[in-house]
């Protein structure tokens, strides 16, 4: 896409107002529609609209493939890994009233917030896996086809 | 009236889409239809208030899988072949299904009946427990996160796996391995 | 107007069936692998938003309290579990149909093509060579 002058500039103007609309989303997720879904989703939309004006190369330069692999598995181990802290913690695993034991419900918005965290890793490492393995491929027709 | 008015054109236009999308043969423009249909939808959700899912739905449907559709259609085909096979036994076929499903709804409670059984059970309590549980605004969230925490880490594994059925589908890393001719390769193409 | 009532009531359900038929007409009747994914994603979708409307309160507002959590007890709120449900079944949905896609790029490489028709007439042959092959070496008695 060498020859799209407006879509570069524009691209490059709006990859890091859509990362900061994505924490926005997950952090505010408490407050309003939103949550690690949606944040997760947003924030693959950045790396994916980078790769598709910029090539596969650059948008790996700055989120490489393994790390959006790594990705993938480690949003799964901070979830779980919750439940297994209040596990050890004496409560019922995913029970968040164990991170304060003298304020429940601070230990849920500490629980909500790490297990939202956890979602959003691995929606976001997912989505760009899946991106990357679908760019990788090598078109296989001719261009008449269209 | 309003409200019926509006959704009444929302419909209009998701069925609109929805023929669109079976008469045509061009793939393209069938994905940018279902993008579309996913807007289409994210609005009619909001007006049945369901504005996390509406955000979700506008940012999965209408972004993400246009993407994957796209990149789908430049490794594969970009017109669908014309039919061979006559509609009517299909048409028949949705015809029944359709039947039997309206003839399910007919012992429904109206919509947006305060009494009925989706209202009163599990879901008034979360309502009625969750300021003092939780003490957060979003019920949305707290429901998500915290009372149906197995359920989203459950969903969150099937993200996980199919994430990873599609690496171990497409990403290539299996190419490392030396390849052996197989028996029927190149009869094939 | 008991009737009128009940039709307006039920008219959401029925049309939402519609959308779901559309999407299912498609899987059923087109051959394109790729189009039959669309008529699921469209089936998906309409059940979805059938299922959101399960949770709908006539006069209700969305399930989000003000940030104070000052609850006016007199405010009714639309129930909220649906929507959860729903939202995480959004992404598993975009997760598998991407699974899907991937399939058909695999088919696309090893067939050529991805029309029903076609994969099927292919299977056919590659039998039909399979079944001379070893009927030559049984002594063309297979």
């Amino acid at each position: 896409m060498h020859h799209h002058l407006i879509l570069r500039v524009v691209t490059k103007i709006l990859v890091a107002p859509i990362i900061l609309f994505a924490l926005y989303v997950q952090f505010h997720g408490d407050f309003s529609p939103g949550g690690g879904f949606q944040a997760g989703v947003l924030m693959a939309v950045a790396f994916i609209l980078y790769g598709i004006v910029f090539g596969l190369e650059t948008v790996q330069a700055v989120m490489p493939a393994w790390l959006a692999h790594k990705m993938m598995a480690a949003g799964v181990m901070i979830y779980a890994g919750t439940g297994v802290v209040s596990l050890l913690l004496g409560y019922n695993f995913l029970d968040y009233g164990s991170f304060s034991p003298h304020h429940p419900s601070h230990g849920q918005h500490w629980g909500i917030f790490s297990v939202e965290f956890g979602v959003l890793i691995t929606v976001t490492g997912v989505m760009v896996s899946i991106y990357y393995a679908f760019a990788a491929r090598r078109p296989a027709i001719s261009n008449e086809e269209w | 009236m309003l409200d019926l008015f509006i959704d009444l054109s929302l419909f209009t236009m998701l069925v609109a889409t929805g023929f669109a999308i079976v008469k045509m043969r061009r793939l393209f423009g069938v994905t940018m239809m279902t993008g579309v249909f996913s807007l289409l939808s994210a609005m009619l959700l909001v007006t049945l208030d369901a504005v996390d899912v509406a955000f979700t739905e506008a940012a999965v449907g209408a972004g993400i899988s246009t993407v994957l559709m796209l990149s789908t259609l430049t490794l594969t085909s970009r017109i669908e072949k014309s039919p061979v096979h006559t509609p009517w036994i299909p048409l028949l076929v949705v015809a029944v299904t359709g039947a039997v499903i309206i003839y399910g709804t007919l012992d429904m409670p109206n919509f947006g009946d305060a009494n009925a059984p989706a209202q009163v059970g599990v879901a008034a309590q979360y309502m009625e427990r969750g300021p003092e549980d939780m003490d957060l605004p979003n019920t949305v969230t707290y429901i998500l996160a915290s009372y149906r925490g197995y359920d989203t880490m459950g969903e969150t594994s099937v993200v996980f796996t199919a994430g990873v059925g599609v690496l171990m589908l497409i990403s290539g890393l299996r190419r490392r391995r030396r390849r052996k001719p197989s028996r029927d390769e190149g009869e094939v193409s | 107007m008991p009737e009128i009532e009940y039709i307006l009531g039920h008219l959401n359900y029925w049309l939402f069936t519609v959308l779901m038929m559309t999407g299912l007409y498609i899987v059923v009747a087109k051959g394109n692998l790729i189009k039959k994914i669309v008529g699921l994603n469209l089936f998906q979708s309409a059940v979805f938003m059938f299922y959101i409307s399960l949770g709908k309160i006539t006069g209700g507002t969305a399930p989000i309290f003000p940030l104070d959590m000052r609850i006016d007890p007199a405010t009714v709120y639309t129930n909220p579990l649906p929507h959860v449900l729903i939202l995480t079944g959004i992404v598993v949905g975009i997760a598998t149909t991407s699974l899907g896609l991937a399939l058909i790029v695999r088919i696309r490489e090893e067939y050529n093509t991805i029309e029903e028709d076609e994969i099927l007439g292919i299977e056919k042959e590659l039998v039909a060579q399979e079944n001379r092959t070893l009927g030559d070496a049984m002594g063309g008695r297979a």
